[in-house]
């Protein structure tokens, strides 16, 4: 029977999210909302200091409290170290980190003991009644004072905190074009040299981390619930670390509140409770309180940034050279090394140079370790070149615009033209983002009303900032993984089955936990295989469910998982194809497909794949030799990163008198390529921004010369609220990428990585003319009105 | 321990509760009501928001035994036979979700507000919704949707 209407595409459209039914009437289950009978509660005794050796921990008053089970310390819970999986080279210092510390603390926070209760309130009663004989020692929590002789040593066997450089010049596997040194001693070029502190920064997904473990004793089988964007990997850390058997232990991502990098992560917490679960055979759990997570959870972005740049009096950019020292806390945690490296290639940012260098150097400091952070490595290396770039306009004095214009890696290089650092950039826009962004914010008229508004006198004067940005998403090919020497793939999973009621069930490897792929994946099969969007349904975030998979981070999920998908399609279409020529009696070429429908070409009889599919599964009328059921699962792993791009611009009011900001605009256009679903992609860059902001002039965890946090709760973090941002104008360039089928890119960490230098670059372009240059981030009223007096000075 | 009476979403109950016991763990724990969600310790976040008495109120600030007596509506209550509320539809239509913690807080925050204020400017959305953090969307949508529940 021929099918006349086609199902109107999906891809592109609006669709409201499957997701939100269960979310906007309190249905959701995050890990807090799970109970299991018997189930006793954890609590984490920490240190309370950020350098202190242990000489003895009394559990005795604790076990004796109401209600308490048991109470270990790290001598009597046996676990294995926590799983660290990027050494960055034979240099990389990765002490073993156990979940919980025997010898010392290295940080404020770092869990000593834990005690196991019939209730909450009972297990962390208890908690208080641990002695601890602490014996402090002097601390470091700066990068540089890390560094210097006669500085506190974090990890003694190595009688340094310098945890190891990466010289791209001699560790990375793609060649630089030139080096730079030349260009910088050449003495017709124009060279500027810039230092930024990046200050360290939370996390703070909404929801806390939490566990939830139950154990099936007569099987030896045991479900962990965690809040975590990364159930699988977790499967693997967690059975380094705890010893359990891996086809036993299956790991559970239910709904999770947020993460950001922060939960994806191999955490003490996680280990601690399989393992108690473990040794009483009862079920545990532990949910993170917020003030706690603030040491326990991993901290971003914190490094010291050098970047010079060489470039023509006339303003063509040559060479770029750059040295970070990041800071990792007390640990190497599961990617911890690599963050800044992330970054490496992405320094010269979308401007078309020669020569390039770039190096880095990790430091261990008395501070809850840093991690992923989301942009990882990449809003680092956006802020350092596009602060730089207005450095060296200013220097040359020349329009920021213009200086972005000349310098960009003109359309015609693509696709896959390779840069100086020799990674190679599957497509892009560079131009096109600009142009449009100048468009919208009127850029001339701008410049006039900043100009008459600074010869009026008055004290609230304005500026503008551009971001011009590009990153590297989805962190594969897994040879380049390999080569980089981290120690998993980069590849993801997808499984699509028809289901004999009609309907056809997605397993996707990605964990998405607010970035909307049950929707968005919907919407890729509904076009794909020319069924109702309702009639898909996708199952993630369960190791039992899903077996294979990568999970959630580094914007892959459409990307990577997104493409294994369609992998997935491309099979199922193959196998129905042989079907429905078989039930139609013609030659395989003989069909085109559309619309879920498989017409004999120049005929009106056609087999729709829903039949398709029960024919499969009823096995009744198959071609010889076939296997029945219409399934197939796709391990995609990407050729290239993907390389989205954008440019972005904010206006600010600065009131020169008190230094506060006040922030105008922000317009934001990005091209990640093929959207699904503008709405969703629409989202990411909203939130993705709001963080950029907030980085750039709220958030900063800084710590006291004791190594005590100053910033350890949400009344004195700086967590921007509804009244300290703006809305946002948005719009955007699609430049599909070559690497893929479907064209896509990634949107998650767009925002993040643009965002900082827009609005710091702003600040100073508000200032410029009192002869301000640079402000600290986060960019403080009282930063803000030290830089105009000193400028003064 | 000590006896109170509270009629959350229209079903009254009678409990036991320790002295101690913050009102958000009562109704998470005590009465399985787990839609109201806990996002901090310091009250500055309001994912924890309910309506006590027709007032929006951080459920992590109160204790239990002050609600003796209260009527009480969490975001279970807050659709009526069956049907959405119509901040909650607005809050999906516009997409002022992502994973969704924070958004049963913001909801009854919002439904809140807009029973103070019926016609708010988007400057009065963000103030009143102030004591309320969102990491995921920017307040973007948010303010889109509640500002399409105000305009009918």
């Amino acid at each position: 029977m021929a099918t006349t209407e086609r199902p109107a595409p999906s891809i592109g459209q609006r669709k409201q999210r499957k997701e939100d039914p269960e979310l906007i009437t309190g249905a959701s289950r995050y890990v807090d909302d799970i109970s299991i009978p018997g189930m006793l509660w954890v609590y984490v005794v920490r240190s309370p200091f950020a350098h202190a050796r242990i000489n003895g921990i009394d559990l005795s008053e604790a076990l004796a409290a109401p209600g308490v089970v048991a109470a270990y310390t790290g001598e009597t819970l046996e676990m294995g170290p926590l799983v660290m999986a990027w050494p960055i080279n034979d240099e990389c210092k990765a002490p073993a980190h156990l979940p919980l510390t025997k010898d010392k603390a290295r940080y404020v926070g770092d869990p000593v003991a834990v005690v196991v209760a019939d209730s909450r309130v009972h297990a962390k009663d208890a908690a208080e009644l641990v002695q601890v004989e602490w014996e402090p020692l002097p601390a470091v929590t700066d990068i540089k004072e890390a560094l210097a002789d006669g500085a506190p040593i974090v990890h003694e066997e190595y009688g340094t905190n310098d945890a190891g450089s990466w010289i791209m010049s001699r560790d990375s596997p793609a060649p630089i074009r030139n080096p730079s040194g030349p260009y910088f001693e050449d003495p017709d070029m124009v060279t500027i040299k810039e230092e930024y502190y990046l200050s360290r920064l939370i996390p703070n997904a909404m929801e806390p981390r939490g566990v939830v473990v139950d154990v099936n004793s007569s099987m030896g089988e045991y479900t962990v619930y965690s809040a975590t964007q990364i159930p699988h990997i977790l499967r693997t850390t967690l059975t380094i670390t705890c010893g359990v058997p891996e086809a036993k232990l299956r790991v559970v991502a239910p709904d999770v509140g947020g993460g950001f990098g922060s939960k994806l992560e191999a955490y003490p917490e996680d280990a601690i409770c399989l393992t108690i679960a473990k040794v009483l055979g009862r079920p545990v759990k532990w949910i993170e309180e917020r003030s706690e997570g603030y040491v326990a959870t991993l901290h971003g972005r914190e490094m010291y940034q050098q970047i010079e740049l060489a470039s023509t009096k006339d303003g063509i950019l040559k060479a770029v050279r750059v040295k970070l020292w990041a800071s990792m806390g007390a640990h190497m945690r599961i990617i911890t090394p690599g963050i800044p490296m992330l970054g490496a290639w992405l320094y010269a940012g979308c401007y078309d140079v020669e020569g390039y260098d770039f190096e880095y150097t990790n430091v261990f400091t008395n501070n809850t370790f840093t991690d992923a952070y989301r942009g990882a490595g990449r809003p680092e290396a956006t802020y350092a070149i596009e602060r730089a770039m207005d450095a060296l306009a200013r220097e040359l004095g020349m329009d920021p615009v213009e200086l972005r214009r000349k310098n960009f890696i003109s359309d015609d290089k693509f696709p896959n033209y390779t840069i100086a650092s020799g990674l190679t950039i599957d497509s892009a826009n560079y131009a096109g983002t600009l142009e449009k962004c100048i468009g919208m914010l009127g850029y001339e008229k701008f410049r006039a009303e900043q100009k008459s508004r600074r010869e009026s006198g008055s004290t609230k004067v304005l500026g503008v900032g551009f971001s011009t940005w590009l990153e590297m998403c989805g962190i594969a090919p897994s040879r380049v993984l390999a080569a980089l020497k981290y120690i998993a793939g980069g590849w993801d999973a997808a499984t699509v089955e028809f289901l004999p009621t009609g309907t056809v069930r997605v397993l996707t490897g990605v964990s998405p936990h607010g970035q909307g792929e049950v929707t968005t994946f919907s919407q890729i099969v509904a076009d794909q295989l020319g069924v109702d969007f309702d009639d898909v349904e996708v199952l993630h975030g369960d190791t039992q469910i899903v077996p294979l998979g990568l999970d959630t981070y580094g914007s892959r999920g459409l990307s990577v998982g997104g493409v294994a998908l369609w992998k997935a399609g491309e099979k199922i279409i193959e196998k129905a194809r042989k079907i429905a020529a078989h039930e139609l009696e013609c030659a395989e070429e003989d069909l085109e497909f559309a619309g879920g429908d498989f017409t004999v070409k120049g005929t009106d009889r056609s087999a729709n794949i829903k039949a398709l599919g029960f024919s499969a599964w009823s096995a009744h009328n198959l071609p010889d030799g076939m296997e029945p059921g219409l399934t197939a699962t796709h391990l995609y792993d990407p050729p290239n990163f993907s390389w989205p791009n954008g440019a972005h611009a904010c206006v600010v009011e600065v009131d020169t008198e008190t230094g506060s900001i006040d922030l105008l605009r922000y317009i934001a256009v990005d091209d990640c390529g093929v959207r699904i679903n503008p709405m969703v992609v629409e989202g990411q860059v909203h939130g993705g921004v709001a963080q950029g902001i907030a980085e750039a002039l709220f958030e900063e965890a800084t710590y006291d010369s004791e190594g005590n946090l100053q910033h350890g709760t949400m009344t004195t973090y700086m967590l921007p609220g509804p009244p300290e941002l703006p809305s946002f104008e948005l719009d955007h360039t699609v430049t599909p990428s070559p690497t893929n089928p479907m064209g896509v890119k990634g949107v998650g960490e767009a925002g993040t990585i643009a965002a900082p230098p827009a609005v710091i670059n702003a600040v100073v372009d508000a200032l410029s003319h009192l002869g301000v240059t640079n402000v600290g981030r986060p960019a403080t009223p009282e930063r803000v009105w030290n830089a105009i007096q000193e400028a003064r000075r | 321990m000590k006896r109170i009476t509270v009629t959350v979403n229209g079903v009254t109950h009678e409990a036991e509760v320790e002295e101690r016991e913050l009102l958000v763990y009562f109704l998470r724990e005590g009465l399985g009501l787990t839609g109201t969600n806990v996002g901090c310790d310091t009250s500055s976040c309001g994912t924890c928001t309910i309506h006590l008495d027709g007032e929006s109120v951080k459920s992590c600030t109160l204790l239990a035994v002050q609600a003796d007596g209260a009527e009480i509506t969490t975001i279970e209550g807050l659709a009526t036979n069956g049907e959405l509320h119509p901040m909650q539809a607005a809050f999906q239509e516009h997409h002022g979700l992502q994973c969704g913690y924070c958004t049963p807080g913001m909801i009854m925050a919002a439904t809140s507000l807009l029973k103070e204020n019926p016609s708010p400017s988007e400057d009065d959305i963000r103030h009143g919704l102030e004591g309320n953090l969102c990491r995921c969307t920017g307040y973007h949508n948010i303010v889109k949707a509640v500002a399409a529940v105000a305009n009918g």
